[in-house]
């Protein structure tokens, strides 16, 4: 097995079943530790700077990879106009610095604000890093390697298909720039310490706070009070499931 | 009508002498750890002051609680849900460790290993935090009996409405006026805490009313700290969860009282069980502002009326708990004898925890800047009464802390007390009742029954008198459907976990 066969063949696929089965087990057995751990109590003012830039920008550039590898045709189309293919990229290189911007202000909170300090881990400064050449070598390929979104679905959406569908094809990265490659590798060590550190919290995004009740009331008993010994409940002590008899609340306004 | 019960306190202000027992001892029980050194889930205040955390009552700037659009409709001030979820890498409303304080320790260190030296060795203060000497400029309690009350005390949102005059009074130096309010969660009817978790951590136990996070589902997103108009929940900086008063749910559970309650050395705390509606939650929440206190005190349901167990029976409600109910001083302080408001019924939460207002310091100027002395001895309660007007505490600031800012539900309680104190010293000094004292004890509305039964619970209860649980039956909660031996060699409670920062 070549060194590409490993790094772009196998390589996503070892990190991808680790961030599965990881967080499928932090979730269920350490479900205290998955925390957004935000620091903003210790520190607000660079983290308005940083957290607010970098979370948005990072996450519209990944809604816009995520798009041009499921539709590529939307891409295409879009791109047929050379204005168009101008106007997406200037808009995925301005999200971009502005990630970038935000990152930088955050690395630099890190380590400048002694309060923050006192609560950052070890795995702090690796998603910090990663993040950062994951950043920095994505604008390098948006200016470097021009038009990115117009040879990218030819020759990169092939490869993450190939992956996809288990026919692992590492051969397309092959003759790709060390750049580029680094671009990925980036996001394998990404997707590879996911569920090891605090970017877990990305899957706890609390997207059904948006048709809950605002009220929760939460019963520990069944409501008529009577000793109810069927339905045996899990054994498993860390899962101690409070919202077996939840109401639904009608106390506040929809 | 869908009954539920509430496990409720009541703080009886006119016996509250500042003592911070309360907190000593919650403090000790439940937050004497690393990411909670600053977290006063019980605090007292002296008031007038800015509390903790410092201008917890100005809104405009923590967005807490609830309020009332202009088609009625009650919102979130905090934010809608779509809006709540933009804000989640940011949350603008959010007090920072500064309002409250770098919570600190000393080098004590020092004291023992220095080398010997010319000067005495003093033991320096520094940060828990980053264990970096820190300059203490504030604290928790910093206005403590009014100290530096040219900032505090004047920066007192509940001052406002009070003309110059009475303020210049309050101020000056000899005539300096305080008095305490202690405080916990308010375990809230429709809490402002659980509506703005977007993960969903936070709920309301339907059996006592204790609000709870969870703290396995809470995601450290803690628009709970925002929204809580009363800035009871507390963000663990080291284990990036929130965590607030528990109303010592384990103690409750096995018929103890609460820490604080407990501890209390004046004795002022009571704790029952409340009965309510909860389909008028919505209704109460949204009237309008001159009708929140009687709404939310309406909401309160007649434990003796047939109706009323008849519902909470259908409710699942055991008869321990309506028996317990009957028997809750609460319910007495609050319903029966009208002497109890919960603070800030503006903030829309429907606050459970009650107050009785404070009487003293009485007034000792009846007449603007003179203390009038040629009332006659005979005469002296009489006038007084009808003079609570002039209080050394303005009935306009407590009315503030209150009841939305309107002085009759204020006036008509002081004159009760007062009614009821005249009364009692008459008796007892005197050894008998006159006709004069008498018309003051009917002009407050009370019997002298009533007078005696409001003298005996507020000045001679016991213990069994003071705190009145329900039988909590946990046998027969879910807890009992797992196996008891599963937590066998394991401690605390429920958190199995040690409670460690996840990575």
């Amino acid at each position: 097995m070549t060194t590409n066969q490993l790094l772009f063949g196998a390589l996503p696929y070892a990190v991808v079943l680790l961030a599965v089965m990881v967080t499928i087990v932090r979730w269920r057995r350490l479900p205290f530790s998955v925390s957004s751990l935000s620091s903003q109590l210790l520190e607000s003012r660079k983290l308005y700077w940083g957290s607010v830039p970098f979370h948005w920008g990072i996450s519209l550039i990944l809604v816009g990879h995520l798009v041009a590898l499921i539709i590529p045709s939307s891409f295409e189309l879009w791109n047929g106009d050379s204005v168009r293919l101008f106007l997406l990229e200037a808009t995925g290189l301005g999200l971009g610095l502005w990630a970038a911007f935000g990152i930088t202000v955050l690395i630099v909170r890190r380590f400048t604000s002694d309060r923050v300090k006192a609560v950052t881990t070890p795995m702090d400064v690796v998603v910090l890093l990663i993040i950062a050449v994951q950043i920095i070598t994505g604008i390098w390929i948006a200016i470097g390697y021009r038009f990115g979104s117009f040879w990218g679905t030819s020759v990169f959406v092939p490869y993450i298909r190939s992956l996809i569908f288990f026919q692992p094809a590492p051969e397309y990265v092959d003759p790709l720039p060390w750049v580029l490659k680094s671009h990925v590798l980036a996001f394998y060590a990404f997707v590879g310490v996911f569920a090891f550190s605090r970017l877990v919290h990305i899957v706890t995004l609390p997207i059904q706070y948006l048709w809950r009740p605002w009220q929760r009331v939460v019963l520990m008993r069944k409501p008529s009070g009577d000793y109810h010994p069927a339905a045996p409940r899990s054994q498993d002590p860390g899962s101690r499931d409070h919202e077996t008899n939840q109401l639904t609340d009608q106390s506040a306004s929809k | 009508m869908k009954v539920r019960a509430q496990m409720s306190m009541l703080f009886h202000l006119d016996k509250c002498i500042g003592c911070h027992t309360c907190s000593v001892a919650c403090k000790n029980l439940w937050t004497d750890r690393e990411g909670a050194e600053y977290m006063w889930w019980n605090n007292v205040e002296t008031r007038p002051g800015t509390g903790y955390p410092t201008g917890w009552e100005d809104q405009e700037h923590y967005k807490g609680g609830w309020h009332r659009d202009e088609k009625g409709r009650l919102k979130l001030v905090l934010h809608s849900k779509s809006a709540g979820l933009g804000k989640l890498f940011y949350n603008p409303s959010l007090p920072e460790l500064d309002d409250y304080y770098d919570p600190f320790t000393f080098k004590y260190g020092d004291l023992f290993n220095s080398p010997q030296q010319e000067q005495q060795v003093t033991a320096i203060p520094i940060s828990k935090i980053t264990g970096t000497p820190v300059e203490i400029s504030t604290g928790p309690n910093w206005d403590d009996d009014l100290g530096g009350s040219d900032i505090y005390a004047r920066n007192d949102p509940s001052m406002e409405g009070i003309d110059e005059a009475t303020r210049a009074q309050m101020e000056e130096i000899e005539r300096v006026v305080l008095n305490y309010v202690p405080r916990i969660c308010n375990h809230c009817l429709n809490p402002a805490c659980v509506a703005a978790c977007p993960s969903g951590a936070i709920y309301k136990r339907g059996e006592d009313g204790v609000v709870l996070v969870n703290e396995d589902k809470c995601r450290g997103w803690r628009m709970c700290v925002a929204g809580c108009p009363y800035k009871k929940v507390y963000y663990n900086w080291d284990t990036g969860k929130s965590e607030k008063c528990i109303l010592c749910f384990p103690r409750m559970e096995t018929g103890q009282a609460p820490a604080c309650a407990h501890s209390c050395v004046g004795r002022i705390r009571y704790m029952g069980v409340l009965l309510y509606d909860q389909d008028r939650i919505l209704d109460v929440a949204s009237m309008p502002e001159d009708e929140l206190v009687d709404a939310q005190l309406d909401m309160i349901l007649d434990p003796w009326d047939d109706a009323v167990v008849a519902a909470a029976a259908a409710s699942g409600i055991d008869e321990g708990w309506i028996d317990a109910a009957r028997r809750s001083p609460v319910y007495k302080f609050v319903k029966e004898w009208g002497m109890a408001l919960p603070l800030h019924p503006e903030y829309r939460t429907a606050a459970m925890m009650f107050y009785i207002p404070p009487l003293s310091p009485v007034m000792s100027t009846v007449e603007r800047n003179l203390v009038r002395l040629d009332i006659p001895e005979d005469r002296r309660d009489f006038a007084l009464a009808d003079e609570l007007d002039k209080a050394r505490m303005p009935l306009k600031y407590l009315a503030n802390l209150f009841t939305v800012g309107d002085v009759e539900p204020i006036r008509r309680i002081l004159k009760m007390m007062f009614a009821v104190r005249s009364y009692k010293r008459r008796q007892s000094v005197e050894g008998d009742m006159d006709s004069d004292t008498l018309g003051l004890l009917d002009s407050a509305g009370l019997s002298e029954a009533e007078a005696e039964a409001i003298y005996k619970l507020t000045t001679v209860p016991t213990i069994d008198d003071r705190f009145v649980f329900p039988p909590y039956h946990r046998e027969m909660s879910i807890e009992a459907l797992e196996d008891p031996l599963v937590r066998k060699g394991m401690t605390g409670l429920g958190q199995i976990q040690p409670p460690k920062r996840g990575a």
